[in-house]
């Protein structure tokens, strides 16, 4: 019996993706083998940050960005500090730098740690969530947790607490940590290091599927570091600019299906790629010596093109985060202040850092006593936003004879590929597919 | 005979994701709470949905779209004990200074394509809209505040959750005063305790992650405020944080226009 062509036409829908931070959903339109529609939408409630802004002290905007994300708020924070010190002129150096960047090695650490082993780590082994993952795995399910719990200690000695740390300010920082706080973190972070490895062998050694994308990497560079807090903007295209020529070459544009706005290049028709691949492809020299062996021993070259292999990535940086913050530390003499002086004058300023997903640019115009007149902020999800569609189209092109229950899981995965923040992006997901 | 656990379902509307994250945060707790609750429904951390009704309900984030007004009834129809945990939950939330400005503004000052948001004028607590049994304060939540909470709802105990202010949780700490030594601005006379006292002792006044705690002298602090050098508008954007909407800061606020 012949089928009729509606019979032909295939959707796989997913309203609410699961284990990624936010609202999406996910749509795929199949018709006759060939892909119709695919769309990768992010409903999340917008939350018209930009505007919130505007009118209140520049020394608000580090406490305010912070809300756009409990994940990554030291992303926020610190693009925030890094705009309004440009602006007022001054730059925050030495010790109270090194506090700073020690912080942010703490959220790559939670943040990493958090999706590799809770979000990403099931799809990979076939389980639904974590817990259950440690009905099976205990010890591997316990490891992950001491490790992330290591990089929210970071924050906590740092900054104040984990999830919107207190004690970052436009400037430095509030108060100074207590000297006997951070002897005790510098000898949890020994103990870290080890762990670190073990568990980036470890995904080392999982399955990857077959997938590789040429992808235009965008990322921090710095002279001197294994770009963090800051540097300038680069891609392994050639690009090269300064953070305040950002808005020169990239843009976001607003499409129907998704309440984040999609980024862009103004230079080219490709999607761009932020985030630990990103990073890693532009500046894997700068990683230590430790961290490229552990890059080596789970079976990366310097260059990642398989983006199921970011998860891997992310802990090859968590190893990078934890000898980083380890060496910061050590380092530290305590400062005569917790932070310089910032007068506010009528200026422009910008910031951006790599946040654990990708670089988070914000632009902050001031008026003479120091008032947000304007701001715009780009988070790194809505920049990947093309780049996500673009890959699902890829590996859905070759998987077409799947079951749908299987092309939806290898769907999500892909998704989580790219730790999607979507209250950030929003500012996530539904996976429909519709087949013909 | 297996045991039944009770069911535990975790519901985002707007918000950061962070008090949620404080549930994955308990690194040292987390295995030992899926022991002893079967995790239902927590989207950020698993894909298997199980149908309700729900035992304890936790609902993280604020109410700024249609839908969402209509998804919460849902919610409070599904569930025996709703908890709200968070600013946005049980204020509103930052977004809630929104509800200061006119909606059409925002939408366009943000996205080129208005006609495609679809938002609501205000950012609302969950109990505008459904009643609910058990307020979290907080911007984040504390944690170890989330876990007594379950423990107190999982044993049909009423939680023991202070609700005097920052100050007492200073004295109780021993921790200097930063408004009194430093003359630092502070909003922990006004504020619910419940963070573990961390601005004061970070050298910094509380800024009111907290939310207003009971019966909250706001005139008085106001007016030490301005003796402190603060002017009008810096006073009246000193509340209008994350708990902007929260009715004793709203009013404060607004008495400094």
């Amino acid at each position: 019996m012949s089928e009729s062509p509606r019979d032909e036409q295939r959707v796989i829908q997913v309203d609410a993706l699961a284990r990624v931070e936010g609202e999406g959903a996910l749509y795929l339109r199949v018709t006759d083998g060939v892909i119709q529609d695919l769309k990768f939408r992010i409903y999340e409630p917008p939350r018209f940050f930009e505007v919130l802004l505007q009118g209140r002290d520049f020394s608000d905007a580090p406490d305010i960005t912070a809300r756009i994300c409990g994940i990554c708020p030291m992303a926020y924070i610190l693009s925030a500090c890094q705009a309004m010190e440009q602006a007022a002129g001054v730059s925050v150096e030495g010790d109270l730098r090194a506090l700073r960047r020690a912080a942010y090695c703490g959220e790559w650490i939670e943040s990493h740690v958090l999706h590799a082993f809770l979000l990403h780590a099931p799809d990979f082994l076939g389980y639904p969530d974590a817990i259950r993952l440690s009905h099976d795995h205990p010890d591997l399910v316990r490891k992950a947790l001491e490790l992330k719990k290591l990089g929210n200690r970071i924050l906590e000695v740092i900054g104040g607490r984990a999830v919107h740390p207190v004690n970052f300010r436009v400037g430095g920082l509030h108060g100074l940590p207590r000297r006997q706080a951070l002897a005790e973190l510098a000898k949890e972070l020994e103990r870290g290091l080890d762990l670190a490895l073990e568990l980036t062998r470890f995904t080392g050694g999982l399955d990857f599927p077959p997938f590789e994308y040429d992808y235009t990497c965008v990322s921090l560079r710095h002279p001197d570091e294994y770009a963090i807090q800051e540097g300038r903007i680069v891609s392994n295209r050639g690009l090269d600019i300064p953070v305040s020529e950002f808005e020169a070459h990239f843009d976001e544009e607003h499409v129907a299906h998704s309440n984040a706005l999609h980024g862009f290049q103004k230079d080219s028709p490709e999607p761009y790629l932020v985030g630990p691949i990103a990073r890693y492809n532009n500046n894997f020299q700068q990683l230590s010596q430790l961290a490229q062996e552990a890059a080596r021993g789970a079976g990366l070259g310097p260059v990642v093109n398989n983006p199921f292999q970011s998860i891997v990535v992310r802990m090859i940086e968590t190893v990078y985060a934890v000898e980083e913050a380890l060496r910061l530390i050590r380092g530290y003499q305590e400062p005569a202040a917790a932070c310089v002086s910032a007068e506010p004058r009528s200026a422009r300023g910008y910031g951006c850092t790599e946040a654990p997903r990708g670089i988070c640019y914000h632009r902050y115009d001031l008026d003479d006593r120091g008032h947000i007149l304007e701001a715009r902020i780009v988070p790194p999800t809505a920049q990947n936003q093309k780049q996500i569609e673009r890959d699902l189209r890829g590996l859905v092109a070759h998987r077409l004879d799947l079951p749908d229950e299987r092309l939806q899981w290898i769907c999500e995965q892909a998704i989580r590929n790219y730790d999607p923040c979507i209250s950030c992006a929003t500012h996530f997901l539904k996976l429909t597919v519709e087949r013909g | 005979m297996a045991r039944t656990r009770p069911k535990l379902a975790v519901w985002k509307f707007s918000s950061c994701d962070g008090c949620q994250l404080s549930l994955l945060d308990c690194e040292d707790e987390l295995l030992a709470v899926a022991d002893s609750v079967e995790i239902a429904y927590f989207l950020e951390a698993t894909r298997a949905e199980i149908a309700g009704p729900y035992d304890i309900s936790l609902v993280e984030g604020s109410i700024t779209t249609p839908h969402e007004a209509e998804r919460i009834r849902r919610v409070r129809a599904q569930s025996r004990t709703l908890i709200t945990i968070g600013a946005c939950a049980t204020a509103g939330g930052i977004q809630a200074l929104k509800n200061l400005r006119q909606v059409d503004e925002l939408v366009r000052a943000v996205y080129a394509c208005p006609e495609y948001i679809d938002t609501l004028a205000s950012s609302t607590p969950i109990q505008d809209h459904v009643p609910v049994d058990f307020e979290l304060r907080g911007c984040p939540i504390d944690r170890y505040q989330l876990l007594e909470v379950l423990n107190a709802a999982l044993n049909g105990r009423k939680p023991n959750i202070p609700a005097y202010s920052q100050c007492i949780e200073c004295k109780l700490a021993g921790t200097i005063c930063v408004m009194v030594s430093e003359g630092k601005p502070c909003l922990g006379p006004v504020t619910q305790a419940g963070c573990g006292n961390l601005c004061p002792t970070c050298d910094r006044g509380c800024y009111g992650c907290f939310g207003p705690k009971e019966t909250s002298n706001t005139a008085s602090l106001s007016a030490w405020l301005q003796r402190l050098g603060m002017d009008r508008r810096e006073v009246r954007h000193f509340y209008r944080l994350f708990n902007a909407n929260a009715p004793a800061f709203r009013e404060e606020s607004k008495a400094h226009e």
